[in-house]
Parts: C-alpha cells; structure tokens; sequence
C-alpha cells in the first residue's frame, strides 16, 4: 500500500514532466493574447485556476493526511462524531464568500466584453459549410475566406506545412489600435468565430446576428478555427485574421476596392466573351476543388445518403439548364448552396463546365459566363 | 431428513420462475432486471468505448488516417449517446432495481411488470441506433447534443430512426423513475423514516423527479427536431419565425439537469462506501440530503451556461454565470462531509474503498474545472475546446463511471455469494487510475492551447499530445477488461462471502444472506 500511495502522490509530477517535454511548441496555458480584454480573461483564468488550487491542496491535503494516519492497519480505534451545525455553516459560507470575489471582477469584464458601442470599423462576419465571408460594411469590400491548406496534405501524400489547417486563401484585415466590430451570421448552419489572441468567440447563428468587437493592439498574423460543430468539415474551417497599422490598413483597403472593381468591369466584358475549353477546365478544375470537393469528393461519387453523385447525374446529362441552375441558385433545404452569389461568373462557367465533362460525364459541353448570367437574370438558355 | 430439506428449499424457492431464457424475458423479480440492466449497461460501456478507441486512433497523428470526417462525427455522437444513455443511467437504474428494495427493507419494486417492461424497450432502442450507422449515409453525426439546423435541414436519412430511439430511452428512463419514486415513497419498512433511509435511497429519490421532469423536455426537443425535418414546420428555423437558439434552450433546460441524473446517484454510492471503510458514520447527513436537494433545485436555473457564446442579453448572462458558481457551494459540502467522514476513522482500503476515494478526488478536479467554466469572460475561451472535453471526462468518467465500478465491487459479494479477487481488483483499479489521466489530463492543457472539440484533424502544434492521450485511452479502454474477468471469476465462485461482507457495512441490505435470495423481506424487517 506504500508503494501504491507513492505512485499516486508521484502522477501529477510525472504526467507534468511528460507533458512538458512532450512538445515544445505547444503553449501550456491559456494565451494572454494581444488586446487588453484578452489580457483580462486570461488574470480570470489564472485568478480562479489559483483559487481552485488553493482549495484543492486544503482538502486533499486533509484527506491524505486522514488516508496516511487514520488507517486501521495502525490500530487506530474510529471515533464516532457524525454531525456538526458549526461546521456545516462554516463550510458553506466561506466558499459563498470567495465566490462573490471571484464573480465582481468577472462581471465587470463581461460587461466590458459586451459593449460594442462606438465602433470605428465594422466587419459582417457569415459562416457557411465551410468558409467564411467577410463584408465590410464601410467599404466595397467582401470576400470568402477558405482553407488554403491542399487536401493532399490531409490526405497525408504531402508533408504538412507550418501552419496545417490553420491558413486561408484569404485572411480578414483589421486596422490596429482601433475598436473593429464584427456581426456575426450564418447562411446554413450554426459555426462560431473564434479568435484565442483577441478572446473573442462568438455563435453565428442562422437568419440571427449577433455582436462581438476587439481592438488589436500588436500587428500581426492571429489564428483561429470554427467552434462550433457544423458538419462533416468542422475541423478544416480555419479563421486568419491580419492586424495592420491604420495607415497599412488604408493601403489595404485602397487595393482591395480596387481590385474588386477591376473583377466587376472584367464579369462585364466576360459576357460578351467566349472561353475556350481547356481555359473552362482548368479554372473549372481548381474552383471544384476548393468549393465542390469537400462534399461531392474528389472521386465526384459524392458521399451516398448525403451527398449526392456528379458522376453519370441524370441532372448533369440531361438538363442542362437545371444543372447551371442548381449551381447558381442552390437547392433549399439542404447544404446546396446557391454559389451565384459567391462566385464569379467566370468561376461558375469553368466550374459547370468542368462537371459536365469530368468524371465520365462527357457531355462535351462548354459553359460560358453569358449562359450562366441569363439563368441568374431568371431568364431561359 | 430430506423431506425437511425440500420443504426448506421450496420455502426459498416458492417464486416458480422460468427457466432458460423465459426467466429473463418474463421475470418481474426486482434482482433479475437489476442484472439485466447492469449486464447491458456493461455491453454498452464497451461498445461506447470501442467508439472512443476509434476517434483516438483518428487523433494519434495529425491527417486523416483511418476514418472519414463524416464517420468521426458519427462516431463522436454515437459514443456520447451510448455513454449517457446506454451506459450510465440503465447502470445506476440497475444499482437502483437491486439495492433500493433491500435498503428501504421492501419485498420488490413497487411496479414489478413496468420494471420488465422499462428494462426490455432498451435493447430495441439502441438496437435501432447502432443499426442507423449502417444506412445509406450513415448514423447521426449532428453530436450527441444534435444542435438544430446541423440535426434537421442538414442531417442525414437516419435522423428518423436516431429520434425514435431516444423516445424509447425516454420512456424506459420515465418508467424506471416512477417506480423508484412510488417504491420508496410507499414500500419502506415500518420505521425506515425519511431521514432515516440511506444515502443512495435519497440521491435516487431526487435523481427519479429530475428524470420525471426533464426526460419529456427531451422528447419533446427530438419531437420537434422530427417535425422540423419531416413535416415542414419551423421550430428551429429563422426563415419560419423559429430560432436556432430555442433548441439549445430546450435542449440543455433537459441537458443540465441530466448531468445532475448522471452524479447524484454516484454521491449516493460514495455515502454508503466511505463510512463502511472508515468505520465511521457519515458526517453530515442531514446537510448531505439537504445539498442533494439544493443541487436539484438549482440544476434547473443554469442550463444556458452551455450558452454563453450563443449571444444572450448581459443580464441574462450574469444570472446564469452566478447561479452556475453557486453550484460549487452544496457540491463542496458534499466533498467536506466526506473528508470529515474519513477524519479519525479507522481506514482500510479494499477495491470500493480505492474508487471511492479516486471519485472524490478526480470528481473535485472536474468541479474545480466545472468552476472555471462558469466565470463566463474565460468560458468564452474554454467553450468547445477540450478543456470542456477533460472537464466532462472528468465527471463522467472518473466521477460516475467510477462510483458505478467502486458499486459493483462493493455490492458484488452480495449478489453472488462470493468474494471478488481482491487482487485482481487491485491491478483494476490502479490501471484505470493511471490511463485515465493520462488519458483526460492532458486534454486540459490541449484545450487551453486553443483545440477545438469535436474534430477529426488538428494542427500540427497539438500532435504529441494527442498521441501520449491516444495511448492513455487504448490502455485504458485495456484496463477495464480486468474488470469484466473479475466480474466474471466472481460469478463462477470463489471464497463465499458473509451476510455482512465488510466490518464496517451498515444497512438492511447486510441484514439478509449472501447471495441475497431471490426474494427478500417477505416479512418487513425490524429497523432500529
């Protein structure tokens, strides 16, 4: 029994010392993050994570110490109390007390956390399965954000980089030292944006918005990931946000609604246009697998009872207009989602083209932007 | 002479049961469904636990190896489903079948042929579960807390038969509660007063009305997610008038109370042990009804701290944050009364004992965890990290799944007649302690670096961690199967035991033979 008694006291060390030297880059606690909130929550954590501390040593102190001495095998005789008023007031008041100082301070940073008055940028933050979407409200700037890691590295045919599953295409971009809010929603089902370095975690919940805000204090390059369960790619939902100086952030912005403007004029010119099959295969190549893969598979089999098959669709080889349609206007009530709306009209060209021809299908089809457009202008091929 | 014999036998005998399979399918005997629902919740707990082995060998390396995302996820709700409602609760009913009879000195439960009943619809339900995963599809991947939308527009074909299968768990576990709530309330022998039952009879009698008042909630919320999903209404959905949000409501107002269903009886068990083994009577026993009660009472006013980023009002935020804290208040009474019990007792430290004391130190990390989860500002950080992962492990697994093996070792003797091997109980015991912190420990420090839960995949920053918890949970998934050859070997023989079994035991049901016979106080006993 002396023995056993030694093992138990020596596994906290043991597994901190294993713990420890287990890994190197990963933090062992609850980053401190870079903006004053974050740097509150984390005094929080390391307030009531003492307390506990504290409290656990007295009582498991008491009973070690009642384990070691009070042992039959000593030939101790047992005593017979069983029942004190005193004690049992004594014992329920003093964790009532310490709570109360615990809860004072938790409640001021709450309230703090919740005040999103007075905000100097505002960002509508949309999940969707399985991306993000950013709309700056101040400016005529929105984008999606998707995972940037390649599924061969998933897939283990390629070594994995530094920053597996937490990098996108298309990282957010907030102004330092200011108070940026974000509206969180959601098209389909509920995700959570989260972002440890700001301590900002927030439901985005579907036809709801809710309210978050941070003010960044360090430029830099700040990682999160979805939260909430919300469906088959939960895990590959990475959030980046980037944090500029203002006067870096202007630059940004100047760029950006620049270059949404140029993609705008371009659709335009497109319509009139006609691209050549192996430009519509290729783009259409790569838009698939970054928008269309992770449901309908690489394979394009789509996964049976859930996801339904590209290869040899009757929808696909048959009817062409319902094929451009689905795309465009997605089919409601399930994780079709209508990409009109989030791709270019030369994506979804490609994107039908490349699906009409790929797996078999063989149609022999080429899609142009002008097909494309009149079925988004609810008019017939 | 043999005359006597027979007629001796046949006076312990006069139950004319069946035989062979007959005697299980039709028998109303209170000991024969305590087995039945001990023996299932056994098979449960292995096939729940097979389910974990296989999200482990996913999280051993980072990539996907073994398994679909879709599949993990299956296997993520799945588990969490047959741990709650497959093995945890029929475990604790078939403590309940067993022992609450013998402790409140009744011949049977009050409701013998419901209790056959409530045991026989079980196996059907999760029959109907485990075959879902076999569909077209798959099984339910929503997470065994099926959040809406993820579990109406956007689930799978089986989502029918996953609602229809918790209705049945809903209607055995109601069952179950009404006939120890009416047993109790009306069975007791002369002179067994409230006050005077023992702790596992009161824990249960609060456990049977949480389980009354919460399970229709439940069935009410798959009820509604059927209807979301089937028949075009809108409960969940915001394009309808509905809200996402109400499911959670409704779902954890359910939720919270059940984890309360899942720990209340373990307090009960752990009341009867440490005493034994201390040989010493429980300090406090009246505060320990009295916090039983007030943790029931405020397990219905902090569901919505399973909220907190859903984006409720502030006000309503603090309210939940502050009634979560007060928690901790009746639960440290509990853990303080039985460090007391302890205080100046005379102590040995069989196989019951050692659970015994590992739930009460492994339970209080997970309520300091608990604790550090309700102070909301650092709650937005933990949230569906595994930090909530090792919190509820914690609980779960070294509180309620521990206080149901530290059970079975102490009552064992007692429904078989023999001793179990104490040695081999010994290597148990001391196994399962060490894997299961390596196994959950770790977690809190992985959940703190920022994973989230219920992934298939991570990066690359969390690997050796997830490998050393990977191996913590195959060994101990390894270590309970000393369990079952204990079990097992115990049946078979072994030293017979006494009608007392320990020095220190207390109680009616120490009162009558070992094994207990199949029917016991046909005649009210005697209660001091």
């Amino acid at each position: 029994m002396t023995n056993a008694r030694c093992l138990l006291w020596s596994l906290p060390t043991l597994l901190f010392a294993a713990s420890a030297n287990a890994s190197t880059s990963m933090p062992l606690n609850m980053t401190r993050g870079v903006t004053e909130i974050s740097q509150q929550v984390y005094q929080l954590h390391m307030t009531i994570f003492w307390i506990c501390c504290v409290i656990g040593a007295v009582v498991f102190g008491i009973m070690f110490w009642s384990i070691i001495r009070h042992r039959k095998a000593r030939g101790v005789q047992p005593a017979q109390f069983h029942e004190s008023t005193k004690v049992e007031i004594l014992w329920t008041a003093i964790p009532v007390v310490i709570l109360i100082g615990m809860a004072i301070p938790a409640t001021k940073t709450l309230i703090a956390m919740e005040d999103t008055s007075a905000a100097d940028v505002t960002v509508l933050v949309t999940g969707s399965q399985w991306k993000w979407h950013y709309k700056y409200l101040d400016h005529e700037i929105e984008y999606f954000s998707l995972l940037a890691t390649p599924r061969e590295q998933i897939a283990n045919k390629l070594a994995k980089g530094e920053n597996y599953l937490l990098e996108v295409d298309r990282p957010l971009v907030i102004p330092t030292g200011k108070k940026v809010r974000f509206l969180m929603t959601s098209d389909d089902v509920i995700h959570s944006w989260w972002v440890p370095a700001f301590a900002v975690k927030k439901d985005a919940n579907p036809g709801f918005i809710n309210e978050a805000w941070t003010r960044v204090d360090e430029p830099g390059i700040y990682r999160g990931q979805c939260a909430e369960l919300c469906g088959k790619d939960h895990g590959f939902m990475p959030v980046v946000v980037i944090a500029k100086e203002p006067a870096d952030y202007q630059v940004w912005v100047a760029q950006e609604e620049a270059r949404i403007a140029a993609a705008k004029a371009a659709e335009r010119e497109l319509l009139a246009m006609s691209m050549d099959m192996a430009e519509l295969m290729t783009t259409g190549e790569r838009v698939y697998q970054g928008w269309c893969v992770a449901c309908h598979q690489a394979s394009g089999n789509g996964l049976p009872g859930i996801f339904p098959a590209i290869r040899g669709s009757q929808l696909v080889l048959n009817d062409r207009r319902a094929h451009i349609d689905i795309i465009v206007n997605g089919k409601p009530g399930t994780a079709m989602q209508a990409f009109g709306r989030q791709l270019s009209l030369k994506e979804l060209a490609a994107v039908i083209t490349y699906t009409r021809n790929a797996f078999d299908n063989n149609t022999g089809d080429a899609v142009q932007a002008a097909d494309v457009y009149a079925v988004q202008q609810g008019k017939g091929e | 002479m043999s005359a006597i014999t027979h007629e001796h036998e046949h006076d312990h005998d006069h139950d004319h049961k069946p035989t062979g399979i007959k005697r299980w399918l039709f028998t109303t005997n209170h000991k024969d469904i305590g087995t039945m629902y001990l023996v299932f919740a056994l098979v449960m707990f292995f096939i729940g636990g097979s389910m974990a082995m296989v999200i482990r060998l996913e999280l051993f390396q980072p990539g996907m190896q073994f398994v679909e995302p879709q599949f993990f996820n299956q296997m993520t709700t799945v588990h969490g489903l047959i741990m709650v409602f497959g093995a945890v609760m029929p475990a604790f009913t078939g403590l309940a079948n067993w022992m609450i009879p013998m402790m409140i000195g009744a011949p049977d439960m009050a409701l013998p042929r419901m209790n056959n009943w409530s045991f026989w619809i079980l196996p059907f339900a999760f029959l109907i579960l485990l075959l879902s995963l076999f569909m077209p599809g798959g099984g339910p991947d929503f997470g065994w807390t099926f959040y809406a939308p993820l579990s109406t527009t956007y689930s799978n074909d089986s989502t029918a038969l996953f609602v229809f299968s918790v209705h049945i768990m809903g209607i055995s576990s109601i069952m179950g509660a009404i006939n120890v709530i009416v047993t109790i309330w009306n069975m007791r022998a002369p002179r067994m007063t409230w006050m005077k039952m023992p702790l596992f009879v009161w824990t249960w009698f609060i456990t049977a009305f949480l389980l009354i008042m919460v399970m229709p909630v439940l069935a009410g919320a798959v009820t509604m997610v059927l209807t979301d999903k089937y028949f075009g209404t809108s409960f969940f959905d915001a394009a309808g008038g509905g809200d996402p949000v109400l499911f959670q409501h409704i779902f954890w107002f359910f939720g919270h109370p059940e984890v309360y269903i899942m720990i209340l009886p373990a307090f009960g068990i752990v009341s009867a042990i440490i005493p034994t083994f201390a040989r010493k009577p429980l300090f406090g026993y009246a505060s320990m009804v009295y916090a039983t009660a007030s943790i029931a009472v405020l397990s219905f006013l902090v569901w919505a701290h399973h909220m907190f980023t859903t984006g409720m009002p502030v006000f309503a935020t603090l309210f939940f944050m502050y009634c979560t804290m007060l928690i901790a208040v009746p639960t440290g009474v509990k853990v303080f009364n039985w460090v007391a019990t302890m205080w100046r007792g005379a102590m040995t430290f069989e196989v019951p004992m050692m659970f015994a004391l590992a739930f009460i130190v492994l339970f209080t990390i997970g309520g300091f965890s608990g604790l550090m989860l309700a102070i909301t500002p650092a709650d937005f950080q933990y949230h569906d990290t595994y930090f909530v992962v090792a919190h509820f492990h914690y609980v779960l697994v070294s509180g309620a799944v521990f206080s149901i093996i530290a059970a079975a070792y102490y009552w064992l003797p007692k429904w078989t007649g023999y001793m179990y091997d104490e040695r081999l109980g010994q290597l148990h015991f001391w196994c399962s302690l060490i894997s299961v912190n390596l196994l959950f420990f770790p977690m809190h420090f992985v959940g703190l670096a920022g994973m989230p839960r219920r992934i298939p995949d991570y990066a690359l920053q969390f690997a050796d961690f997830n490998a050393f918890i990977s191996v913590g949970g195959f060994l101990f998934g390894l270590s309970q199967l000393i369990f079952v050859w204990v079990i097992v070997k115990c049946a078979r023989g072994g030293e017979k035991a006494t009608a007392q079994v320990w020095e220190g035991a207390e109680g009616l049901e120490w009162q009558v033979p070992s094994p207990a016979p199949y029917h016991t106080f046909d005649t009210p006993p005697e209660v001091k």
